[in-house]
């Protein structure tokens, strides 16, 4: 029963390591509520903009390798919805031992993932302390979603917010060809 | 026993590809070749069907009159493609889906392997394959 917990200190050693090799931020940086994944502006946060996608770099390459190994028993999917259930259900139960609990389309190719209660968001806090910090910690999720749906053939772009610890909102536009 | 196996990228290049009588290659190399028409008409076919369930093994892609040629598509549009010699008929679909199984499963290690790049080809280290 200790497995959920392994993943998780190894995540918070991940994003405490690529973080601290940041250069140190100037006086006059100031964090607020940032979007992870695309591309994070900052004057001199150069450092940490390598950082974040180094982060989803990682999530994406472990995305490639559980969506060849989950579905290899299930039968192939029929459409987009199915692929999005499959990373609700499936994808989710593996990585986090929990489903998520919403899936809305807001229009044709984009989706937003829901979760109320964030497995790497719980242990820090609940409500609107350290909003700031949020964005670290779903930058390995969001690779992680990115790579899945690309072993699976969809080309997408995820990133995530937060309005209060520990729900969080994973967007996902899928590309259209 | 399989007489050449290949395993397909989604963009239709060789992954990995490997036949037993090691003269002749490229004959098998141009039967997967081939065969890969026979694997995107029924992939597409099953797609238009409505069936319920759509399986990942596809069976029998076409006959020769020496070797008949397996096919089989994973979730990530990844396609197996076996070619069994045609006198060997002890062979049945049972088996030829367990082998299709058991490449799955050495495909799903070899992703997961930190060190592969997906779309890179895939090395072998033993020089003959052990089915």
């Amino acid at each position: 029963m200790a497995d959920a917990v392994l993943f998780e200190f190894l995540h918070t050693e991940m994003v405490a390591e690529l973080w601290a090799q940041g250069p140190d931020p100037g006086p006059g940086v100031s964090a607020g509520p940032r979007r992870v994944g695309g591309g994070s502006e900052g004057r001199d946060e150069k450092g940490r903009k390598m950082n974040l996608s180094v982060l989803e770099g990682m999530g994406f390459r472990v995305g490639q390798a559980l969506g060849e190994r989950l579905p290899q028993e299930t039968l192939a999917f029929r459409e987009e919805l199915d692929v999005l259930r499959f990373l609700c259900r499936d994808l989710w139960v593996a990585v986090f031992q929990k489903q998520m609990d919403g899936q809305r389309t807001h229009h044709q190719g984009t989706y937003v993932l829901q979760d109320s209660s964030f497995p790497l968001l719980v242990p820090m806090a609940s409500g609107l302390q350290y909003l700031e910090e949020a964005p670290k910690f779903l930058a390995f999720t969001c690779g992680l979603l990115r790579g899945t749906l690309s072993t699976l053939g969809i080309e997408s772009s995820v990133t995530a917010s937060t309005a209060a610890l520990p729900t969080c909102k994973f967007q996902v536009v899928i590309q259209q060809p | 026993m399989a007489v050449c196996v290949a395993v397909i990228a989604k963009e239709n290049y060789p992954l990995y590809i490997r036949s037993t009588p090691t003269e002749n290659e490229l004959k098998f190399h141009y039967m997967v070749h081939t065969s890969l028409d026979v694997v995107d008409e029924k992939v597409s076919a099953m797609g238009k069907a409505l069936v319920d369930q759509r399986e990942l093994y596809l069976g029998l892609l076409y006959p020769t009159e020496d070797y008949k040629v397996y096919g089989y598509v994973t979730n990530s549009k990844v396609k197996f493609v076996m070619v069994v010699d045609s006198s060997n008929t002890a062979l049945r679909d049972n088996e030829i889906r367990s082998m299709f199984r058991k490449l799955h499963n050495s495909y799903t290690d070899v992703m997961c392997n930190p060190f592969y790049n997906p779309g890179d080809r895939i090395q072998s280290s033993r020089p003959s394959t052990p089915w």
